[in-house]
C-alpha cells in the first residue's frame, strides 16, 4: 500500500517527522500521528475499544491511556487522542499505566455478562483478549449486573445485545460518520447509557453489517451468522468481493466447506475495510440450495439433469452445426461479466480464435461502449476521492450500484472538501453530499454537460437543468483545484448509451486533464472488456483491427469481421439470423432493458446454451444448461472499476459436479477438435500477460506479492496516486494537499529510482520520476491544470491500447409535450440471484413504485399509492405512483431490477428515449 | 471578626426589589459600564480586566483576562458563552444574580464580547431555574429594545446578539465542553481537552470563550472603577470580592459576597452577618469548603483565608464557593454516600471509569451503609478511586475525561481518611450480624429432630 511504502521507503528523504520516545526507544512519528498509530507502526500495541483508525477517535473507552510526559512530568494520556509531539516520552508499561489500563478493564467488566461461551464474538473478541493481556486476573464486583432485554433487532440485518456494549461509540460514529444513516444513539446517562435506535426508525443502512464487524464486542451480531460457528473452526482466503464491480476486498470464512461469513479488508486504496450489505451478507446464495449441482439437457418442455459429457457434447453439436450451416455470424456469446478474468480469456479465446465469432458481449445493453470504458484516461478512486478535488458524477446513483464507491465519494466531501456536481436523470443517494445536483431530461445528459462545460448545445433550455443551478456548478469546475475527476456511466436504461457516450465525449473535450472512473456495476465487467469479450476487441484493450494479426499468430485465428453487440445478437436472434445463442451468466430477460426484444430473440434462437449458477428466467430456456463454480468457489482474478486486477480466492468446493467456466471453454474447444492448451487459471494468466498488451508484467508473482494486498493497477504504468485520506479528522487544507503531493511525488522519486537501478535502467527512470516530481509540485504550487503534453507522455509510454476520441454530437429525439419520459434505475437489493436466493437479502428488495413530481402527480387526480398503468409504444404495466421530489417535472421514474415487475418491457432498445403515458381508472 | 468593609460588587442592587428591571438597574448605574467600554478600545477593555486579576468563579479558578487573550489571532468567528448551568450540590449563587441583577449580567457579556471581538453571546441557563430563566429573557427583551444590545450598540459600530438557551437539567453540562455540545443540540457529553479547548475549538469548532455568570458579573465593576481598584481588593493570589453559598446544618444559610483573603471560612460560618453558627450550637463535624467536588475541611481549616492560594495548599478548593456544613451528628458513611450518589447519577456516561466506576462506588457505599459491608470493602473502596483518579492527589489526576468522575473520589477519601472508624464499625456490625445468621441457621438444624 502506498502509504506504507512511502514511509519505509524514503524515511529519511522526507522526514518531517517528530522523535518520540517508546518505551525506551527513540522512534520517528510522522507529523500530526496520534501516538497509538505511530507505537503500533513500532511494533508497540497499545489496547483499545473505542479507536478505529477509519473514525474520528472519541477517546471514550480509555483504553488506550499511557503515561506520557511532553516535559511536564509524565500524566496518564488516551494514545488515540494525543498527536506525537518532539520529544515526547512515553511508557506503555509502567506501573500507572499497567494499573490505569486494569482498572478500566475491570470497570469495563462489571456489567459485562461475560456470557462468552454462547457469544459470536468469543474466540475474537478484543475484550476477551485484552482482559487476557491487560486485564486484572478476577473481578471484585459482587453487586447486581445490569440487565436488557436481548437480543433486540436494531435493522433487518443486525441484532444488539445491550448487555455486552461496552459503549464504544464504534457503532454510532460508523452509522452517522461513515454511512450517514445516523440512526442508531446513545440514550439515557449514566450508568443507564445505552445503544439503541428510536421507535419505528430502525437502522436501515445499506451499511450495517460493518458495525458487526467494528464492535468490539458480541454486542452487534449478524442474523446470518448468528450461532452458527466459532472462530476457531473458521478457516479463511482473501478474495474480492463479486457483488459490484469496486472490488471491495475480502475475507471470505467457512467452515466444512460451507461459507459462512464475509469480513471487509482494510485497504487503502479500495474499501477502507467497509462493505455494504449486499456484499457481505449475499454469500447465502452460495449455499442455496437451488444452485445448480449438475448439468441440464433439454428434453421438450422439460430440462433434464445430464452428465457433463453428454452436456457439452450436445453443445458442441450446436456449435459445430451452426458453423457447419451459418458460419461463425451464427453464433453470439453473451455475458462473461461475473466470470473471472481467466474464465472471460478462455471463453474470448474460444469464441474468437476457435469458433471465429466476433460476436461476444460481457454487457447486456445496459452498459457503455467499450472504448468509453476502458479508452478515456482512466481514474482510481482515490484519485476521484482527492482531499479538495472536484467530482462529476455522470452515471447511476453510486449508492444503490455501487455502494462503498458512495461511502468513499462521501467521505471525500465531508471530511476532505472535495466537490461534487453531480449529473442526473433524477436526484440520487449522492444528491445530500453534491454541492450541485443538475437534474437533466432523459436524453439530454449531454445537453447540461455542454452547459456545464460552457458550450451550446440544441436544447432551447439546457436540457431541463436548472439555468441558476448550472452557473454554480460551472463556477465550481472553473475554481476546481487541480484536475477533474469524472464518474461516468449509465444513469438510466431506458435512454441510450449515446448520450453518454456524448457527454463523455464533451467532458474529454472541454477538459482535457480530466480523468474518469467508469460506473459499470457488473463485478467483473472491467475485466470482461480487458480480456476481449465485446465485439471488436481482444485481450488487452486492444481493437481487432489492430492487433488481430498477433492474435490471430498466437490462437491461430480470429473473427474475420467485427461481430454485434448484445442488442445486436438479440436482434439477430429475434431475427432468426442466430444459431446458437451462449449464455454466460447472463439473464438477458431481466437485466436486458428491452425484454420484448429478449423474449423474442430467446424464443426465435434455436439452440440456447447457459452456463449459470441459478436457473434464472433465461437460463431456464436454454437447450443446454451447464452448471458454474461461482465466488468463493473457484481461483483466479478479477478486476475492479479501476482496473486493478485482484487475487479470487478459493474456500470451498463448488456444487455437485459444476466446474469453472474456463474449463467449459476448454472442453468445448476440445470436443471441437481445438486444444487450447489452458490447464489452470495460473496458466491462463500467465497467457494473458504474455499475450495482453495491457496486462504485460502483470505476473502472478506480482499478483500474489503482499505488496499487492490491494491488486495491482494494469497497465503497470498508471501510477498508484498518493493516498486520498491524508488526514480524516480536519478538512484537508490545500497547502496540506500541496505538501503532500510534493511529499508523494519526492517518495515515488526515490522509489522508483530503487526499482529502476535493479532493472539496471536507472537513469531513464530517474528522469520520469524527476519530471513527475516537478510536475506534482508545480501542479501543487500553481493549482492550474497539468498541460496536454504531460497527460501524453504518460500515455505514450504504454502499448497501444484502445482510446476513446470523442463522437459527434448526438442529435435530440423531438419531445413529446402529451407523455413523459421514463427513468429506469437501479435499487441495491434487486431481482438478482444473490439477492433472492439469499434468506436475509431477499425481504429487502422493496420492489417497484412509480415515482413522479408532484406536478405530473397531481395532474393525474389520483391518491398515493394507487395503482396506475404505464404505457409506452413497447408495453404496458401496471404499478402503485407515488411523490417524489427528486423525479424532475416531466419524467417518470421506476426501478428496473425489482422482483415482480419487468419494467424493461417498457423499454425500446433501439429508441433513444422512452416515452411513457400514465393511466388512471383502468380496470384491469 | 474580619468583616470588611469592601464594597459588594456584584450584589450591590440585592437589597432593591426593581434590580432586574432596566428601569431599576438603569437607575442605579446600570449600563454606564458599558458606556464607558465603548468609549475604550476592545484592548484597553481587555487589560483593565487583566489588571483586575479576575479569577473565574465557574470552579476552576482561571483568570478571565488571561483566557480572553488565548482566541488564536484572526480566526472568526468566535463566540461568547455564559456558563448558567449551575448544579453543583450547595451552589446557589449564580441563580441569585441571575434572578436579582439580570441586566448586571448582560452588560458584563456585552463588556466581555466588545473585548474579545464576539458578535454573538449565548446565555445557557440551567433547565430547573425558571425564575432566572424569565428573569433574563424579560431583561434582554428590554436590552435589545433600548438598543444596549443588538445592532449598534448605543450608536456604535458594535453588535451583538445574545442568545438565550434553557438546558434540559444536567450537572455534566455545567462543564464547559459539554456545555458546547449541549448548545449544539447534541447530547451534553464533554469533549477531550487537548484538543478541544474552547479557545480554540468551541461552539461550531470556532474559538469561545466560556466564563460563568458570577465572573462576568464582575465586568461592570471592573470597567467603571477600573482593574487596578478591583485589584486592590482581596488577597495576593484572588482579587476582589467573591459570592459563597453557605448551606448545610448553619443557622443562616444564604449567599454571601465578603472580599477574598480577609474573611476566613471560620467567619463564613460562624459570623452573625453571615451563617450565624451551627444550628443548636453543636459541634462542626466537617466541612465542604468548595461544591461537592471539592475535598473536605475540618476543624483546624476554619481559620484559613478564603483565597485561592492558600486553600489550594491545604490540599482543597474554593470551587464553586459552595460551603456545606457539617455537625458532629452527621454520619460520614452516609454524607460520603449521598455525594457520590450524586455524582453517580450525574455521570454522562461517556467515559468507562466514570460510567462503571462512580455507580459501583455507591453501590459498594450503600452496601456498607445498609448493613451488608465486607472488611474488604473499605480497600476496595479506595482501590476503586484509585482506578478513577490515580494516586487519589490533590490536584486530582484522572483516568476520566472530565473532572467528574474523580469528583466522587474527594468525598470517600476525605471521609474515609478521617472518619474510617465510622465505616469500621458499619462493616464490623454487619460481618457480626453474618455470622450470628449462619450460627442461627447452624443452631436451627442441628436442632432439628431426625424422623
Ligand atoms: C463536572 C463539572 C461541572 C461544572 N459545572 C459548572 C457550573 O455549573 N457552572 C460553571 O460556571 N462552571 C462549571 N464548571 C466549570 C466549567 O467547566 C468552566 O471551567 C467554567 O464555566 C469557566 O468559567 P470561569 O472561567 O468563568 O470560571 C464545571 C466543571 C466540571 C468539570
Ligand atoms: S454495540 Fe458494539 S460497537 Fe456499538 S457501542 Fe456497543 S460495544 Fe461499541
Ligand atoms: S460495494 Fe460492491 S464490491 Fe463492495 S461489498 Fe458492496 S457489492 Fe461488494
Ligand atoms: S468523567 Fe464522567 S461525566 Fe466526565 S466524561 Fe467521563 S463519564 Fe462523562
Ligand atoms: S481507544 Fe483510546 S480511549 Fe478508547
Amino acid at each position: 500500500m502506498a502509504e506504507d511504502t512511502t514511509v519505509d521507503a524514503a524515511p529519511d528523504v522526507v522526514d518531517d517527522g517528530v522523535a518520540v520516545t517508546i518505551d525506551g526507544t527513540e522512534v520517528r512519528a510522522r507529523k500530526g500521528e496520534l501516538l497509538i498509530d505511530a507505537a503500533e507502526r513500532h511494533g508497540v500495541y497499545i489496547p483499545r475499544f473505542c479507536y478505529h483508525e477509519r473514525m474520528r477517535p472519541v477517546g471514550m473507552c480509555r483504553m488506550c491511556i499511557v503515561e506520557v510526559d511532553t516535559g511536564r512530568g509524565p500524566s496518564l494520556q488516551p494514545s488515540c487522542m494525543l498527536e506525537c509531539t518532539p520529544d515526547m516520552v512515553v511508557d506503555t508499561t509502567s506501573e500507572v499505566t499497567r494499573k490505569a489500563q486494569e482498572g478500566v478493564l475491570e470497570f469495563l467488566l462489571v456489567n459485562h455478562p461475560l456470557d462468552c461461551p454462547v457469544c459470536d464474538k468469543g474466540g475474537e473478541c478484543p475484550l476477551q483478549d485484552q482482559t487476557m493481556s491487560n486485564g486484572p486476573g478476577e473481578s471484585r464486583y459482587i453487586e447486581q449486573k445490569r440487565h436488557l432485554e436481548k437480543p433486540i433487532p436494531i435493522s433487518d440485518l443486525v441484532l444488539l445485545d445491550r448487555e455486552r456494549c461496552i459503549l464504544c461509540d464504534r457503532c454510532t460514529r460508523f452509522a452517522s460518520e461513515v454511512a450517514g444513516d445516523p440512526l442508531i444513539h446513545f440514550l439515557h446517562r449514566g450508568n443507564h447509557t445505552e445503544v439503541n435506535t428510536f421507535p419505528d426508525e430502525p437502522f436501515a443502512s445499506y451499511f450495517s453489517g460493518n458495525t458487526v464487524q467494528i464492535c468490539p464486542v458480541g454486542a452487534l451480531t449478524a442474523t446470518s451468522y448468528r450461532f452458527k460457528a466459532r472462530p476457531w473452526d473458521l478457516t479463511q482466503t482473501e478474495s474480492t468481493c463479486q457483488s459490484c464491480s469496486v472490488g471491495c476486498r475480502v475475507a471470505v470464512q467457512a467452515s466444512r466447506n460451507e461459507v459462512l461469513r464475509i469480513l471487509g479488508v482494510d485497504v487503502d486504496p479500495v474499501n477502507w475495510g467497509w462493505l455494504c450489505d449486499k456484499g457481505r451478507f449475499d454469500f447465502e446464495a452460495i449455499n442455496s440450495d437451488e444452485r445448480l449441482a449438475a448439468p441440464l439437457v433439454r428434453q421438450g418442455d422439460e430440462l433434464a439433469p445430464a452428465g457433463w459429457a453428454q452436456a457439452l457434447r450436445q453443445a458442441a453439436d450446436a456449435l459445430s452445426g451452426a458453423l457447419d450451416s451459418g458460419g461463425p455470424v451464427s453464433i453470439g456469446v453473451l455475458g462473461g461479466a461475473r466470470l473471472t478474468n481467466e474464465d472471460a480469456y478462455a471463453w474470448t479465446r474460444f469464441a474468437k480464435g476457435v469458433l471465429g465469432t466476433d460476436n461476444c458481449d460481457a454487457q447486456l445493453g445496459d452498459g457503455l461502449p467499450p472504448e468509453v470504458v476502458l479508452g478515456l484516461p482512466r481514474a482510481t478512486i482515490d484519485e476521484v476521492c482527492r482531499p479538495g478535488g472536484t467530482v462529476v458524477v455522470v452515471g447511476p446513483d453510486p449508492k444503490e450500484e455501487l455502494p462503498v464507491l458512495f461511502l468513499r465519494l462521501r467521505h471525500a466531501v465531508v471530511e476532505a472538501g472535495a466537490t461534487l456536481i453531480e449529473v442526473a436523470p433524477a436526484r440520487s443517494g449522492i444528491s445530500d453530499y453534491a454541492t450541485v445536483t443538475l437534474t437533466h431530461r432523459p436524453g439530454e445528459v449531454a445537453e447540461v454537460v455542454r452547459a456545464l462545460v460552457g458550450e451550446t448545445g440544441q436544447s432551447s433550455d439546457l436540457g431541463g437543468a436548472d439555468a441558476s443551478a448550472v452557473g454554480r456548478a460551472r463556477a465550481l469546475l472553473d475554481q476546481a483545484d487541480g484536475d477533474v475527476c469524472v464518474v461516468l456511466g449509465r444513469p438510466s436504461v431506458a435512454e441510450s448509451a449515446d448520450f453518454v457516450t456524448d457527454a463523455a465525449s464533451v467532458l474529454q473535450r472541454a477538459l482535457p486533464g480530466a480523468r474518469f472512473l467508469s460506473a459499470l456495476r457488473r463485478s467483473n465487467v472491467h475485466g470482461a472488456l480487458d480480456m476481449g469479450l465485446a465485439p471488436g476487441l481482444l485481450p488487452g484493450r486492444v481493437r481487432l483491427e489492430d492487433s488481430g494479426a498477433e492474435f490471430a499468430e498466437a490462437w491461430g485465428a480470429v473473427p474475420a469481421t467485427v461481430g454485434l453487440d448484445a442488442h445486436g445478437m438479440l436482434t439477430a436472434a429475434a431475427e432468426g439470423r442466430l444459431s446458437v445463442l451462449v449464455l454466460l451468466g447472463a439473464d438477458p430477460l431481466a437485466d436486458f432493458p428491452d425484454r420484448h426484444l429478449a423474449e423474442r430473440a430467446l424464443a426465435t434462437v434455436p439452440t440456447i446454451v447457459a452456463s449459470d449458477l441459478f436457473l434464472t428466467e433465461s437460463s431456464a430456456r436454454a437447450h443446454v444448461v451447464l452448471p458454474a463454480a461461482g465466488f468463493a468457489e473457484c481461483e483466479g482474478t478479477t478486476t475492479n472499476l479501476e482496473g486493478r486486477v485482484s487475487v479470487l480466492g478459493q474456500k470451498v468446493t463448488p456444487p455437485g459436479t459444476a466446474r469453472s467456466d474456463w474449463m467449459i471453454a476448454a472442453e468445448l474447444a476440445r470436443l471441437m477438435g481445438h486444444d487450447l492448451g489452458l490447464e489452470s487459471p495460473a496458466a491462463i494468466w500467465d497467457e494473458i500477460c504474455t499475450l495482453a498488451p495491457s496486462h504485460r508484467g502483470v505476473t502472478t508473482d506480482l499478483l500474489r506479492s503482499t505488496d499487492s494486498d490491494a491488486g495491482v493497477l494494469v497497465p503497470l504504468e498508471r501510477e498508484e496516486p498518493a493516498p486520498a485520506d491524508v488526514d480524516s479528522t480536519d478538512g484537508v487544507a490545500a497547502e496540506d494537499v500541496a505538501e503532500a503531493a510534493v511529499d508523494q511525488a519526492a517518495a515515488d522519486d526515490t522509489l522508483e529510482a530503487q526499482a529502476a537501478e535493479a532493472e539496471g535502467v536507472a537513469a531513464a527512470a530517474e528522469q520520469v520520476a524527476a519530471e513527475e516530481a516537478g510536475e506534482l509540485a508545480e501542479e501543487a504550487a500553481a493549482d492550474g491544470p497539468v498541460e496536454d503534453g504531460a497527460e501524453e507522455a504518460v500515455a505514450s509510454r504504454g502499448p497501444a491500447t484502445l482510446r476513446f476520441d470523442g463522437i459527434p454530437a448526438v442529435t435530440l429525439a423531438p419531445r413529446d409535450a402529451y407523455s413523459l419520459r421514463l427513468v429506469a434505475t437501479r435499487k441495491l437489493y434487486d431481482q438478482g440471484t444473490g439477492v433472492q436466493q439469499s434468506a436475509q437479502l431477499a425481504p429487502l428488495a422493496p420492489g417497484s413504485v412509480l415515482r413522479l413530481n408532484r406536478y405530473d402527480f397531481e395532474r393525474l387526480g389520483v391518491e398515493e399509492g394507487s395503482v396506475v398503468r404505464v404505457a409506452s409504444a413497447r408495453g404496458a404495466l401496471r404499478v402503485p405512483v407515488v411523490v417524489d421530489a427528486g423525479v424532475p417535472r416531466g419524467a417518470a421514474a421506476v426501478y428496473v431490477n425489482q422482483p415482480g415487475l419487468a419494467a424493461t418491457s417498457l423499454v425500446d432498445a433501439a429508441a433513444a428515449v422512452t416515452e411513457v403515458r400514465v393511466e388512471t381508472g383502468i380496470d384491469s | 471578626m474580619a468583616v470588611t468593609d469592601a464594597p459588594k460588587m456584584i450584589t450591590s442592587r440585592f437589597g432593591r426589589d426593581d434590580a432586574h428591571t432596566l428601569a431599576g438597574y438603569e437607575a442605579s448605574g446600570g449600563y454606564q459600564a458599558l458606556r464607558k467600554a465603548l468609549s475604550m478600545t476592545p484592548e484597553q477593555v481587555h487589560t483593565q480586566v487583566k489588571e483586575a486579576s479576575l479569577l473565574g468563579r465557574g470552579g476552576a479558578g482561571f483568570p478571565a483576562g488571561v483566557k480572553w487573550g488565548f482566541c488564536p489571532d484572526g480566526v472568526w468567528p468566535r463566540y461568547i458563552v455564559v456558563n448558567g448551568d449551575e448544579s453543583e450540590p450547595g451552589t446557589y449563587k449564580d441563580r441569585m444574580l441571575m434572578e436579582r441583577d439580570p441586566h448586571q449580567l448582560i452588560e458584563g457579556v456585552l463588556i466581555a464580547a466588545y473585548a474579545v471581538g464576539c458578535a454573538q453571546a449565548f446565555l445557557y441557563v440551567r433547565g430547573e431555574m425558571a425564575l432566572a430563566q424569565e428573569r433574563i429573557a424579560a431583561a434582554l427583551n428590554e436590552a435589545y429594545a433600548a438598543g444596549y444590545v443588538g445592532k449598534s450598540i448605543l450608536g456604535s459600530d458594535f453588535s451583538v446578539d445574545v442568545v438565550l438557551h434553557w438546558g434540559a437539567g444536567a450537572y455534566i453540562v455545567g462543564e464547559e465542553t459539554a456545555l458546547i455540545e449541549s448548545l449544539e443540540g447534541n447530547r451534553g457529553m464533554p469533549r477531550l481537552k487537548p484538543p478541544f479547548f474552547p479557545a480554540a475549538k468551541g461552539l461550531y469548532m470556532q474559538p469561545t470563550i466560556v466564563n460563568n455568570v458570577e465572573t462576568l458579573s464582575n465586568v461592570p465593576w471592573i470597567i467603571t472603577h477600573g482593574g487596578e481598584a478591583y485589584a486592590g481588593f482581596g488577597a495576593e493570589g484572588s482579587k476582589g470580592t467573591r459570592m459563597f453559598a453557605v448551606s448545610g446544618h448553619v443557622k443562616n444559610p444564604g449567599v454571601y459576597e465578603v472580599e477574598f483573603g480577609v474573611t476566613t471560612f471560620r467567619d463564613l460560618i460562624y459570623a452573625p452577618v453571615y451563617g450565624g453558627g451551627i444550628r443548636s450550637d453543636r459541634q462542626l463535624k466537617a466541612f465542604i469548603p468548595g461544591g461537592a467536588s471539592a475535598p473536605w475541611f475540618y476543624e483546624e481549616h476554619l481559620d484559613l483565608p478564603l483565597e485561592k492560594v492558600a486553600v489550594d495548599k491545604a490540599g482543597s478548593m474554593l470551587g464553586s464557593g459552595a460551603v456545606v456544613v457539617m455537625d458532629e451528628t452527621t454520619d460520614a458513611v452516609k454524607a460520603c454516600l449521598n455525594v457520590v450518589r450524586f455524582f453517580a447519577h450525574e455521570s454522562c456516561g461517556k467515559c468507562t471509569p466514570c460510567r462503571e466506576g462512580t455507580t459501583w462506588l455507591e453501590r459498594i457505599l450503600s452496601r456498607i451503609d445498609d448493613g451488608y459491608g465486607r472488611s474488604s470493602d473499605l480497600a476496595l473502596l479506595m482501590d476503586v478511586c484509585d482506578n478513577i483518579s490515580p494516586g487519589i492527589a490533590w490536584p486530582p489526576k484522572q483516568t476520566t475525561i472530565c473532572p467528574l468522575g474523580p469528583s466522587a473520589v474527594s468525598p470517600i477519601s476525605s471521609a474515609l481518611q478521617r472518619f474510617r472508624p465510622e465505616f469500621e464499625a458499619k462493616v464490623a456490625a454487619a460481618t457480626k450480624a453474618r455470622a450470628d445468621a449462619v450460627a442461627v441457621a447452624v443452631d436451627v438444624r442441628t436442632a432439628v429432630p431426625h424422623g
